[in-house]
């Protein structure tokens, strides 16, 4: 199945060279979580703060639990706030 | 200590300005800054006042922390009653002012009065002498700033000026310090601008004395380890300013757009913190330069953009392409998303003129879409405007519109009026997004739902700044609740109203409250001033200030029935993502936030409250 994968501030820079607006498709196994990817693009776990699965938040205790669907979108942001 | 103990009352009418103590009894009950400041407009003013009488006062007010060397105490605040709204209005700035202030010796300004012919006041220690502006009215901020500087030969004068929106009568014109830190919001610049008061210029050498230094060092250094560690407030607002959040509250359903038609846009990735660092194919330089901090600020969030000189909003006016205030988040969001403009360095030019005229881009951004909306609606045509095709989307129509605001020209003036008055004025009231008549920031309550009680019940109009439940909702800071659902919401909200009180009294910034809590805060200003101050002692603070706030509100006319949202937020659900189907549920929060409020279901507080916050 594909996946998007949208990766923001510092972790943009784990994103495949030639990806564009922060974001690229993966092909991944069915069942795959979000922890499985994190972990395929060798992103710090430390960084990866934010994290949801489109726009809906998955919890640090989810994210090796939850699968992804066909056409999901993940986005992962480090710790990050504005106001 | 770390008060100077001094007010400066500055009476506009006959030209005088004359030192005296403050009032250490309301200091110990209000702190500073905003609580403080509030409880001498109230003492002062009759609630019935029209903003822009004479009789109406503005008060420029420091914290106690203000001027030390704790993180981020720089901030001073400007109280009135809000020409946009007129309700209390509290706007707060960063920069280096607050900073002068407090060195020249003075806790806080009081201004009273109209001069008869424009004026500025001058300020060097305590030599204050109100001298004539007539060579600076009808001048830009940045033309005054730096007139004032040359005209006394001190490039070190600290100016908080108006520019020409502001003596225009624009309803939402800021007090702008530093050339692009903004007394931003509720049209306190209007209120100035009345007064026929054009700058505030300072030079303060006298130094600011804390209680007990050691301990206050000791505190001070502690706290700055804890935002040096953190990664919010140590990497990620450093490294990317607020500006990061507008993926984010794309992706998660929240991000108002095209006058809250919507609440995702297509262009968000254009015009997010990613795209300014992303340097240009054209010349290989990006829209950020670098990255700025405000007086004794170890996070550095500010932005400092410059737009590609070929763009045709600079293309042939030399004097914008240079290194000037970027784009922070609100405004990126109000300037871009409110109107479907999706050009970066269109924004980055309309928030060049914000600074440069003394605009809140806000409300500026919110009300060309609500214009936008008219226009598309056919409530009004080119002959209002003046000939602009006043479309979403298009930048060329938000630049000029821009400038004109700017100017207090053409449609301009129109637009000057914000979008209450703009929308009422064209018949169509419900296309305002606005409480008690302020538009509403970057945030749609659809999406975080927390944000729409925030926006019903703040106490200045619809603000993020008095309860950021996103820190919560979305963040999960200091822990992470569900953005999609109310419960809960109402003592979240309250909570967060309650702690930013007492932090806006401090003289410190509220972005510390990432990595901060009050734990972190109490401490410094323990050690800095006087009297004794707990986390429980603050949180009473923060619950008196909000409460005279609201009666306040209450004497000037408000009721229950303004702890409302627009029609579009409350009747019409979100579109698409997370919280497609959605609509505020305003009505499940409001009953539980008086219960804990301690107010009557009307909205009122009751006598039992009003003892118990010893008001």
């Amino acid at each position: 199945m594909r996946i998007t994968v949208k990766l923001y501030a510092l972790l943009g820079r784990y994103l495949p060279p030639g990806s564009k607006d922060n974001q690229t498709e993966l092909e991944v196994d069915d069942g795959t979580t979000p922890a499985a990817v994190m972990r395929r693009l060798a992103l710090p776990p430390e960084q990866c703060h934010l994290v949801l699965i489109n726009g809906l938040y998955v919890p640090p205790g989810e994210r090796d639990r939850q699968a992804l669907a066909d056409g999901d979108a993940l986005a992962i942001w480090p710790p990050v706030a504005g106001g | 200590m770390s008060w100077t103990r001094t007010i400066l009352r500055v009476d506009l009418t006959n030209g005088t300005c004359a030192p005296e103590p403050l009032n250490m009894g309301w200091a110990m009950k209000y702190l500073g800054q905003r609580g403080l400041a509030t409880k001498y407009f109230v003492e002062e003013t009759d609630p019935k006042v029209d903003p822009l009488s004479p009789d109406n006062k503005m008060i420029m007010a420091t914290g106690p922390l203000t001027g030390t060397c704790a993180s981020t105490a720089g901030r001073y605040s400007v109280i009135t009653k809000g020409a946009l709204t007129g309700a209390i209005a509290c706007s707060n700035s960063g920069g280096f002012f607050g900073n002068e202030m407090k060195n020249a010796g003075y806790d806080m300004i009081i201004f009273e009065g109209r001069a008869p012919n424009p004026v500025y006041l001058l300020i060097q220690n305590d030599d204050a002498r109100l001298l004539d502006a007539s060579e600076f009215w009808g001048k830009s901020v940045w033309d005054t700033e730096e007139g004032i500087k040359a005209k006394h030969q001190d490039p070190l004068i600290r100016v908080a000026s108006i520019g020409v929106s502001g003596e225009k009568g624009c309803k939402f014109a800021c007090v702008v310090n530093d050339m692009h830190r903004a007394a931003g919001r509720s049209g306190v610049g209007t209120v100035m601008g009345s007064k026929n008061l054009k700058a505030v210029a300072i030079r303060g050498t006298l130094g600011v004395a804390v209680d007990d230094a050691p301990r206050f060092l000791a505190a001070a250094d502690a706290g700055k380890k804890v935002l040096a560690d953190n990664a919010v407030t140590g990497q990620g607002l450093p490294t990317f300013g607020t500006q990061v959040l507008m993926n984010v509250i794309n992706e998660t359903g929240a991000l108002p757009t095209r006058n809250s038609r919507e609440v995702q846009f297509d262009g968000a990735k254009d015009i997010s913190a990613e795209a300014m660092a992303e340097k240009r194919v054209s010349d290989g330089k990006a829209n950020l330069i670098t990255n700025a901090a405000c007086f004794a600020c170890t996070i550095a969030c500010g932005r400092v953009s410059a737009i590609e000189r070929t763009h045709y909003t600079v293309a042939e006016r030399p004097q914008y392409q240079v290194a000037s205030g970027g784009l922070e988040y609100e405004a990126a969001w109000a300037l871009g998303a409110a109107t479907g403009v999706n050009d970066l360095d269109a924004l980055t030019f309309a928030n060049f003129i914000c600074n440069e005229q003394g605009m809140d881009p806000i409300s500026l951004g919110a009300t060309v879409g609500a214009a936008m909306e008219l226009f598309e609606s056919g409530a009004i045509g080119t002959a209002e405007t003046g000939g602009i095709e006043l479309r979403f989307g298009s930048a060329e129509a938000l630049t000029q519109v821009t400038e004109l605001v700017g100017l207090g020209e053409g449609f301009g003036v129109d637009v000057g009026l914000g979008s209450k008055r703009l929308c009422e004025k064209y018949g169509n009231p419900d296309l305002s997004m606005t409480v008690k008549g302020q538009e509403f920031p970057a945030y749609d309550p659809r999406g975080i739902q927390g944000m729409g009680l925030t926006y019903a019940t703040a106490n200045r109009g619809a603000c993020h700044l008095r309860s950021y439940t996103v820190a919560s909702e979305i963040l999960g800071v200091p822990e992470k609740t569900d953005p999609l659902t109310t419960d809960g919401k109402a003592a979240l909200v309250k909570a967060f109203q309650d702690a930013t009180a007492a932090v806006d009294s401090s003289g410190l910034c509220v972005f510390t409250t990432f990595a901060w809590t009050l734990d972190d805060i109490a401490p410094q200003i323990d050690a800095a001033c006087e009297g004794s101050w707990s986390t429980d002692t603050l949180l009473e603070v923060g619950e008196r200030i909000w409460t005279l706030e609201r009666q306040y509100n209450l004497d000037a006319g408000f009721t229950g029935k303004d702890d409302s949202l627009p029609k579009r937020l409350l009747k019409d659900a979100a579109k698409t993502g997370p919280a497609k189907g959605l609509v505020n549920g305003l009505d499940k929060m409001l009953p539980e936030y008086y219960q804990l409020r301690g107010w009557t279901a009307d909205g009122v507080p009751t006598n039992e409250t009003l003892q118990r916050v010893a008001l």
